[in-house]
């Protein structure tokens, strides 16, 4: 019931499949998707792993909601050890995959060992293929996805897969699924890559059922009610996640060339304003909103470029409309680049879909080789003769797709912003945690921000906790551990249950309760649902700790620590991370050393 | 007004109650010259499985559905029509007066010139009758002859493999279906049914049947001789037109008519397996054995009958089948039109296979193998005559997108 | 006046709640793959249209079925399918000129919509309005009717 009770696990290196029963054990401790992936990366894999060998497992995951008429009910997450932060990697997505996974009956899809030669995953229902992928290798996912449709004549068949980002190991190389959606962060397309791993096609008819159909009917429709008249919910349907750029610009937690400064003057540029407004010549980006299955949100952009803005003007093949910019690719490719072209951004964006590539990374990692070469560190004999400068339009949409196609001195930028940094000797450049770049939102003016970022189990992520409210209202370090610490309990929780975070516009946590009570057997409280969230928040420490990370990566970069925000609600003020860090570790009931101590470890039964 | 009709199958009972519809104070007489209540051949395979029993092959339910409607169903058979004195002559002795007549009377089953056809164990499979003798022959475990696998025969053979026997196929033909399915579609048929222990022989004929310990020896011409308890013969059909033999009607492959759906002799019509009617794809006169022709071509003869004016605009030969599980269709001018193009995929290891036949900017024929959803839209799209415009190219290069191409198609038009 | 299924493909974007709604109805499970509505998506999603029977007029589907599986509900004007008579022969699925009757391999037997005996769950579940349920006079399906039209060969019978 809700849940299907079965994984299947495919051998890569032996080319075998089977289909296992889910450990319900497991199951009632960590729901789904990233607490349940997290606890079978767990068991099946050593955290010391090379992140890029065939010791490493791959896990692709549904929750117990997943693929049922809950609101936003498409979520599936993708977990394994990260190569750009060596630690766990939990990239959540939607778009139609993930619950087509879940109607050809699995729970859980866990990828072992490394092909000896190109596959492609072929799965209807309980018949599982191994295919080569020789002809497929070198494709861009938009290629992979229409020869799978056409090889298996079957146009019904989801599929996720890498670009040759993912095929040579790009750093944060990302899983591309229904054309535009994507586990898009830590480079776990990479991982795929490394296992010879094309793609995943899959289409279920198996279907999903639920515990009580009346209560959950019920249910569903009451907190869908709820979303339908949320003020937040509104504004994500009419301007997408973008509308957050006017917020940040004004606030001024925007980060803007490379973090040094926090407003950008090109924003309105380059904003949701900016998506829906005529240019001159009558063109519109914006096209139309797009749903990924079973949400009533409908956050997605669907967009197109100018056809004759330079990118494209000659290239026919990018005339179609594809996913339009979000607000973390506006941000990635705007004011952290200093670009404000918003074609060359829709662009750029189009070109990280096609290529399987991560924007926030990318656009990190290209604003510090900008850095760099501003610096003189590197010049055009390294950067195939481009000028890197920020605010070069034409740098950002070259080195997107050199970077995809893994050319030139894209093949650097693929190394991700910390190992680049290292090669020219400049560490401090890069603006990540644990490898990973920022999203957009400055942790001088954002604290809590910056306290999740530190701590965030995958690196610098904005998703892994909430503390919005808390960091708009007061822009100190003061009192942030505590919500910090309790939303990324939550968030783990709702990343868990196969919804999307973005319903938390209207949901608290008794709206997931509810729909998971009536789904799913055993009886629901909150707060055995936040000891979910809480279970795999530490088991996910553990693993990274196993891994080999400590308390040191637990850390901002100087810049954001010891350089005072230039403008701003935060003007003058640094990241107080040293005030956050031990209330947080105190709150989590860790040690001073950031280990989660044996009493809890006991009372989370981990 | 007095309208006859002879034949009780589908064209005959459609047209009957469509009459009732549009002449309503007419009397509607219908003649049939089997002992069941007007049923559908195409329902016989699920009778043989089992999946219904007689009264589920019924092409009406309810006791009374024609008493109700005024439709006399008589049970005779016509021996002669003298178009002269609009009269049918019926086996019992009587004769019926008309004034407007269909002729419905389907086609019968022929065996090849072999000897040893007439042997008993030898059966036909096309009525009720014959389905009863087909059943009682074929227990499971028992060998079992299937001659011919064309349209028909390759329904049977569904039927025949379900009751659990022991089956050997046997077609003239290079391949399956050599009507219905190209090379490639008929090869991948054959292997599926191969590999679901069907013995199929392609290309082999029998020479002689002959009687052998209370079983039946067949010889191949390949020197081969097989063993048998039952052999089933789906090897051809030939319309039931004896009765008409001293008129004027015309008659070719089947009753011919024209797009009224009437015979060269005024107030004769003629409808379904017997009419050699007018063909969408071509505009030649065509037999179209199949069921919705059967319908069509009732309900447009009756309209005419009643003294409308309504003009048939040609069937369209397209079969659906299921071969043990493996589903696959036929549409018009599939096998290709005149300076036409063709797009093509086939995986053949996963038995799935779409051709789609242009001509110009439009879709005039197609197989599919394997694909049980939206197959209407071919239908659609090739009867509406739609222009793909640049759909085509695109079909051409990717012919599963032939659903995307008929929304875009006709919403456009529309 | 019967009411139909209006459907303004403007406003759907591909959330594919309908055809979840509909399988649960008919099916008891969440399973699109077995949804007699279905989206289709173009151009990277672009555009998405919501497609089934529109009850046609001319009803090709139960002319052509040769068992009477397929009638007429007088109330709502559906044509429904009668799961214990159809025989599953699939004549109905290449006669329907909108391809929207198929066959459902797992039982055997056709799937189309019949409007959920008048409270259709499609129109319910979809959370933007691209499918209402309204009096059959003003719904855009004229348009699709004039195209049923065409196919059919009796153009002013
Ligand atoms: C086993 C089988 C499976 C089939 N499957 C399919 C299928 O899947 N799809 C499809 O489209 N088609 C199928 N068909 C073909 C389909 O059944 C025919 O096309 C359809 O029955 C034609 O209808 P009809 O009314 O023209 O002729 P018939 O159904 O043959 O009816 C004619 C009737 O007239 C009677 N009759 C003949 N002569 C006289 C006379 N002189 N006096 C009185 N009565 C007379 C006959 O006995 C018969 O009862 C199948 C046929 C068979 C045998
Ligand atoms: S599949 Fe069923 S409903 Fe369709 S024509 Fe055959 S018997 Fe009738």
């Amino acid at each position: 019931m809700s849940w299907q009770k079965k994984i299947l696990r495919v051998n890569l290196s032996e080319g075998s499949s089977s289909i296992e029963p889910l450990n319900m054990e497991w199951a009632k401790a960590y729901l789904g998707e990233r607490g349940l992936a997290s606890k079978y990366l767990m068991e099946s894999m050593d955290p010391k792993a090379d992140a890029m060998s065939p010791e490493n497992v791959l896990i692709f995951a549904t929750g117990p909601l997943t693929g049922t008429m809950a609101s936003t009910s498409g979520r599936y997450a993708v977990v394994t050890k990260g190569p750009l932060t060596n630690a766990i990697a939990c990239s959540n997505s939607g778009g139609k995959f993930g619950a087509e996974l879940k109607f050809a009956g699995y729970d859980l899809l866990i990828l072992e060992g490394r092909a000896p030669d190109p596959v492609y995953l072929h799965i209807v229902n309980d018949h599982v293929e191994i295919l080569p992928a020789r002809e497929l290798w070198g494709c861009t996912v938009w290629q992979t996805e229409e020869w799978i449709k056409a090889r298996h004549q079957n146009p019904l068949l989801k599929i996720a897969s890498i670009g040759v980002a993912g095929e040579r190991g790009v750093r944060f190389a990302c899983v591309v699924n229904d054309l535009h959606r994507a586990a898009g962060r830590s480079g776990v397309g990479a991982v795929m890559g490394a296992k010879n791993l094309k793609a995943v096609a899959v289409h279920g008819s198996v279907g999903v059922t639920v515990k009580d159909p009346k209560r959950f009917m019920k249910a569903v429709a009451e907190t869908k009610d709820l979303l339908e008249s949320s003020r937040g919910r509104k504004g994500l349907t009419k301007y997408g996640t973008n509308a957050m750029m006017d917020t940040m610009q004004e606030f001024g937690g925007l980060p803007t060339r490379n973090f040094h400064e926090v407003q950008f003057e090109g924003a309105d540029r380059v904003n949701a304003r900016a998506m829906m407004t005529s240019k001159p010549n009558g063109h519109v980006n914006l096209l139309t909103n797009k749903a990924c299955f079973g949400c009533t949100i409908a956050c997605g952009r669907i967009a197109h470029i100018d056809e004759r803005h330079f990118t494209i003007v000659n290239r026919k093949e990018y005339w179609h409309a594809s996913g339009g910019l979000e607000y973390e690719t506006a941000f990635a490719f705007g004011p952290l680049v200093g670009v404000d072209d918003i074609d060359a951004l829709t662009f750029a964006g189009f070109l990280m879909n096609e290529h399987g590539m991560d924007p926030i990374s990318f656009g990190g990692t290209l604003a510090a080789a900008m850095e760099l070469y501003e610096m003189g560190v590197i010049g055009k004999d390294d950067t195939d003769g481009i000028a890197l400068e920020f605010g070069n339009a034409e740098a950002l949409t070259v080195m997107a797709e050199k970077t995809g196609k893994y050319e030139g001195f894209g093949q650097i930028l693929g190394l991700g912003s910390r190992l680049m940094c290292e090669k020219y000797g400049h560490p401090e450049i890069s603006m990540s945690v644990k490898g990973q770049e920022f999203a957009g939102y400055d942790s001088r003016a954002m604290q809590g921000m910056g306290l999740g970022y530190a701590t965030s189990n995958r690196g610098a992520c904005h998703l892994k906790h909430d503390v919005f409210a808390e960091d708009m209202e007061d822009q100190s370090g003061r009192g942030k551990a505590v919500p910090c610490k309790e939303s990324q309990d939550r968030v783990a929780m709702i990343d868990s249950t196969g919804l999307c975070l973005f319903t938390t516009a209207a949901w608290g946590v008794e709206e997931f309760r509810k729909q998971i009570d009536a789904a799913c057997e055993g009886d629901w409280t909150e707060e055995r649902l936040i000891a979910c969230g809480e279970r795999t928040w530490n088991l996910e420490r553990q693993f990274n700790l196993a891994a080999g990370l400590t308390a040191a990566d637990d850390t901002l970069p100087k810049r954001l620590l010891e350089v005072p925000a230039p403008s701003g609600v935060a003007k003058g003020k640094v990241c107080q991370l040293d005030i956050m860090l031990p209330e947080y570790y105190e709150a989590r009931g860790w040690t001073k050393d950031g280990v989660p101590s044996e009493q809890t470890r006991k009372r989370l039964g981990l | 007004m007095k309208h006859v009709i002879i034949g009780a199958g589908p064209a005959g009972i459609i047209a009957a109650e469509t009459l009732r519809r549009a002449d309503p104070r007419s009397t509607v007489t219908v003649v049939g010259d089997e002992p069941e209540p007007p049923y559908s051949r195409m329902a016989i395979p699920y009778l043989l499985t089992g999946s219904i029993g007689d009264a589920g092959t019924h092409l009406r339910r309810g006791a009374d559905h024609f008493a109700k409607l005024a439709v006399d169903i008589r049970r005779d058979r016509a021996t002669g029509v003298d178009v002269g004195d609009r009269r049918v002559a019926l086996a019992g002795g009587g004769h019926l007066d008309y004034d407007r007549l269909l002729i419905a009377s389907g086609s019968h089953a022929v065996r090849p010139p072999i000897a040893g056809m007439d042997l008993q164990g030898v059966e036909n499979c096309w009525t009720l009758a014959d389905a009863r003798r087909v059943a009682a022959g074929a227990r499971a475990g028992a060998r079992v002859v299937l001659m011919g696998a064309g349209f028909i025969g390759c329904i049977v053979l569904e039927a025949l493999a379900k009751r659990g026997v022991e089956l050997t196929v046997i077609e003239m033909g290079e391949r399956m279906l050599p009507r219905m399915m190209d090379d490639v579609g008929g090869e991948m048929i054959k292997r599926w049914c191969e590999s679901k222990g069907v013995r199929v022989l392609t290309g082999a004929r029998v020479g002689a049947v002959s009687a052998a310990d209370g079983g039946l020896e067949l010889a191949l011409d390949s020197g081969e001789s097989l063993r048998a308890e039952l052999v089933v013969c789906a090897t051809g059909v030939s319309p039931n037109v004896d009765f008409l033999a001293d008129t004027a009607v015309r008659i070719e492959d089947g009753v011919l008519v024209d797009e009224y759906l009437c015979s060269s002799v005024a107030d004769v019509y003629a409808a379904g397996d017997v009419a050699q009617g007018p063909d969408f794809s071509t505009g030649e006169r065509r037999v179209h054995a199949i069921q919705p022709t059967a319908s069509e071509h009732g309900r447009i003869a009756a309209l005419n009958m009643a003294g409308g004016r309504t003009r048939f605009r040609g069937s369209l030969s397209m079969n659906v089948l299921n071969t043990l599980g493996l589903v696959s269709s036929s549409f018009g001018l599939w096998m290709g039109a005149e300076g036409g193009e063709t797009a093509r995929a086939a995986d053949a290891e996963r038995f799935r296979y779409l051709r789609l036949e242009f001509q110009a900017d439009r879709l005039v024929g197609a197989l599919a193998l394997g694909l049980t959803q939206h197959v209407g839209v071919i239908r659609g799209l090739i009867q509406t005559r739609v222009r793909l415009g640049q759909w085509k190219p695109q079909l051409l290069r990717d012919p599963l997108l032939v659903m995307d191409a008929y929304l875009d198609c006709t919403r456009r038009r529309a | 006046m019967h009411k139909s299924l209006l459907i303004d493909p403007e406003k759907c974007t591909s959330c594919l709640q309908c055809e979840m709604a509909c399988s649960f109805e008919h099916e008891g499970v969440f399973n699109p793959a077995k949804s007699r509505i279905k989206i289709f998506e173009f151009e990277h999603g672009r555009r998405a249209i919501p497609y089934t029977c529109t009850q046609c007029a001319e009803a090709w589907c139960l002319y052509a079925c040769p068992v009477e599986a397929i009638s007429l509900n007088m109330e709502t004007g559906a044509k429904e399918v009668a799961e214990d008579v159809c025989v599953g022969c699939k004549v109905c699925t290449i006669a329907c000129p909108f391809g929207t009757i198929n066959y459902n391999q797992d039982t055997g037997k056709v799937i189309k919509c019949d409007l959920c005996g008048g409270d259709p769950q499609c129109a319910a579940a979809c959370p933007t309005g691209a499918i209402t349920y309204v009096d059959a006079d003003w719904t855009g399906y004229d348009r699709m009717r004039e195209w049923a039209q065409k196919t059919h060969s009796q153009p002013s019978a």
